[in-house]
């Protein structure tokens, strides 16, 4: 029997062997900032572990070059993830010199390029299953709760990165929910009012190009621009409207960022509602009206459910777009992930940085997944135009 | 509303973008009332043209590298050796498109160090998906029975993508070089939080310093640069629309 092989297995195999045989995969810092030292698998790993993890890999990697069943690649390309995820805490244990509180272990390019190579594998076996969204939804339930496994049982706790949270737990939780207020508040603003306004600008034509035309300008002006022409006209009003800054409007802070966010979510929120309520059917409408149902009553129970999945997609791309975005409310005093990972960038920590970057990240992938699958539920046997 | 009015609003917003680019010193007197304590109303750290310029070769380098590996990629995938790659191919383009630009950028920092490099490589990946994702629409939905046809027409399958898939697919490519081209301009400026040369550079010393009217120059600056760079495409999108016979999406 000839031998075949899987095209995407070799590149995988390619990525796998290179990062585990070239790259190193764990770096050594005598302290915080200095350049680190770089550690193969074997000099990071004791002895058993490392040669293990390279048994481990070699097998994987055989498994995706070749072409084998569906269910072993996924159980391969799972093995080889919570090995890595275990091991490099290990590593961290094994790096670090008793009773040393200053020197630091981070992962490295290798570890890295393993976790993508693997990750590539999954999300094939992944996308080849086809999962319903509930499946997707609990897949990555599953995932979520064996990261907060390995956080909470400390298996981590000698590596750099959440020696970095340590040292700053109380703000990371502050930040963390600064941040996802901003991004959630900002879109509840906009759904509120962008609705509203996507469906007068649905039924009032000429309104319909120039507030299109407006958002669209708005989404030109880069993000840091925009978050910093709005500190001097909210400082004029908490320095003038009498109230406002006792309800914590500033110039800086919070309300910029919140007033930037909600601007930027306005046009993916209108322009989907226009796109979603322009797709309605002539022919429900028209039965709709037939059936003497008021203008009132039409919106509710025909245009809106069937141009729903239509605003969700603009919700999705809302989301996502102010999950990251809200990064960058930490250069005007907003606070969020983007004070750790410009701190980071600012002291050349980049501990600090992946701290604010990787749960921004999260959350982002987070979103994403729940809301294409609760847009596959609700657009499940409505035949609605496709948007953009 | 008579066709000429928007081609002189743009040709008006060309003219002034050029003149302050040019000689910044004339509207002065405008961003005045907006500095505080006598802050200086124009950039002085450097001359907001070659800013400009930089910002542009930045956006222009990371975008032809994006066109590059996202049509070649594209072309791999729809390609019968390598259609084992779309479905994961497009998985991964969704996956792509949740990493925030900031993200990117600060992770790219330790693998390349500070300044234009970091900005490179973020604007690359983040321009990647937009142009991917259409050049991969536009090669999947050209009519079989075109592709049929100059099958008959004994074309061989380079012959093919070059002289009918490419040139069908062309109109929705370029919408995608659009949409990542924009997006590239206004994430340059976050390059300058690395220290990268870019307008970035001007709006973050307004932040720093507390002056509103650097803020505000360098935001209109980059606005009015996407806003004309993407009428321009635009343009450039029907011409090609009109000369496949197709109708423009727009």
């Amino acid at each position: 029997m000839a031998i075949r092989f899987d095209k995407l297995g070799v590149v995988i195999a390619a990525i796998a062997a290179y990062g585990a045989v070239v790259a190193p995969f764990a770096t050594f810092r005598a302290n915080r900032i200095v350049a680190g030292e770089p550690r193969s698998i074997l000099e990071a790993l004791p002895q058993w572990s490392g040669a293990a993890l390279l048994a481990i890999l070699g097998a994987a990697a055989l498994v995706a070059l070749l072409k084998t069943p569906l269910a072993l690649r996924l159980a391969a390309s799972v093995v080889v993830l919570t090995s890595l995820a275990l091991l490099i805490g290990v590593a961290g244990a094994h790096l670090t010199p008793e009773g040393n509180s200053f020197a630091r272990v981070s992962a490295a390019s290798g570890f890295w390029l393993l976790i993508f190579a693997f990750t590539l594998l999954l999300a094939d076996g992944l996308t080849r299953l086809q999962l319903s969204p509930v499946g997707r939804v609990a897949v990555l339930a599953v995932a979520a709760a064996a990261v907060w496994l390995l956080l909470a049982s400390g298996a981590w706790n000698d590596l750099s990165l959440l020696k970095e949270y340590t040292n700053r737990a109380d703000s990371f939780w502050n930040e963390a929910s600064r941040h996802v207020t901003l991004a959630l508040g900002s879109l509840v603003g906009a759904v509120a009012v962008g609705l509203p306004l996507g469906i007068l600008c649905h039924r009032v034509d000429w309104l319909r190009d120039g507030v299109l035309n407006v958002l669209n300008i708005v989404q030109t002006i880069p993000s840091i621009a925009l978050f910093g022409i709005l500190i001097a006209p909210l400082g004029w009003v908490a320095a003038n409207v009498p109230g406002a800054a006792a309800i914590g409007i500033r110039g800086i802070g919070v309300a910029p960022a919140f007033v930037a966010l909600f601007l930027y979510s306005l046009l993916p929120v209108v322009a989907n509602t226009v796109v979603g309520l322009a797709g309605v059917p002539r022919a429900a409408n028209e039965a709709a009206r037939g059936m003497g149902m008021t203008d009132w009553q039409r919106l509710r129970g025909v245009e809106f459910p069937l141009a729903f999945p239509v605003i969700l997609t603009g919700i999705r791309i809302v989301l996502v777009q102010n999950i990251g975005l809200a990064t960058i409310a930490a250069l005007i005093g907003g606070g969020g992930f983007g004070v750790f990972v410009f701190q980071g960038v600012g002291q050349t920590a980049m501990d600090l940085v992946l701290l604010g970057a990787v749960p921004t990240v999260a959350l982002a992938f987070a979103a994403a997944i729940i809301l294409d699958a609760v847009i596959e539920m609700a657009a499940k046997g409505r035949p609605v135009a496709e948007a953009a | 509303m008579r066709a000429w009015l928007p081609l002189f609003l743009r040709l008006c917003v060309l003219a002034l973008l050029v003149a302050f680019l040019v000689s910044p010193q004339v509207f002065e007197p405008l961003l005045k009332p907006l500095t505080q304590n006598g802050a200086p109303a124009i950039y002085n750290q450097g001359s907001l043209l070659s800013l400009a310029l930089q910002h542009l070769r930045t956006v222009a380098i990371a975008t032809v590298a994006a066109i590059v590996v996202a049509v070649s990629l594209a072309i791999l995938v729809t390609r019968p050796a390598g259609v084992e790659f779309l479905p994961l191919s497009r998985s991964l383009v969704n996956i792509g498109q949740t990493f925030p630009p900031v993200a990117v950028l600060a992770l790219a920092v330790p693998a390349v160090g500070f300044g234009e490099k970091p900005t490179l490589i973020a604007l690359f990946l983040y321009g990647l998906l937009p142009i991917f994702e259409n050049a991969l629409t536009g090669l999947t939905t050209t009519p079989a029975n075109v592709v049929e046809a100059a099958r008959g027409a004994g074309m061989t399958g380079w012959q093919r993508l070059l002289r009918v898939e490419l040139p069908l697919s062309l109109p929705i490519i370029l919408a995608g070089i659009r949409l990542s081209v924009v997006i590239s301009l206004a994430t340059a400026t976050i390059g300058s939080t690395v220290a990268a040369k870019t307008l970035g550079e001007v709006i973050i010393a307004g932040l720093l310093s507390n002056n509103l009217a650097f803020v505000l120059q360098g935001g209109l600056i980059v606005a009015a640069l996407a806003v004309l760079i993407y009428d321009a495409l635009s343009a450039l999108e029907r011409m090609a629309a009109r000369r496949m016979g197709q109708v423009s999406a727009e």
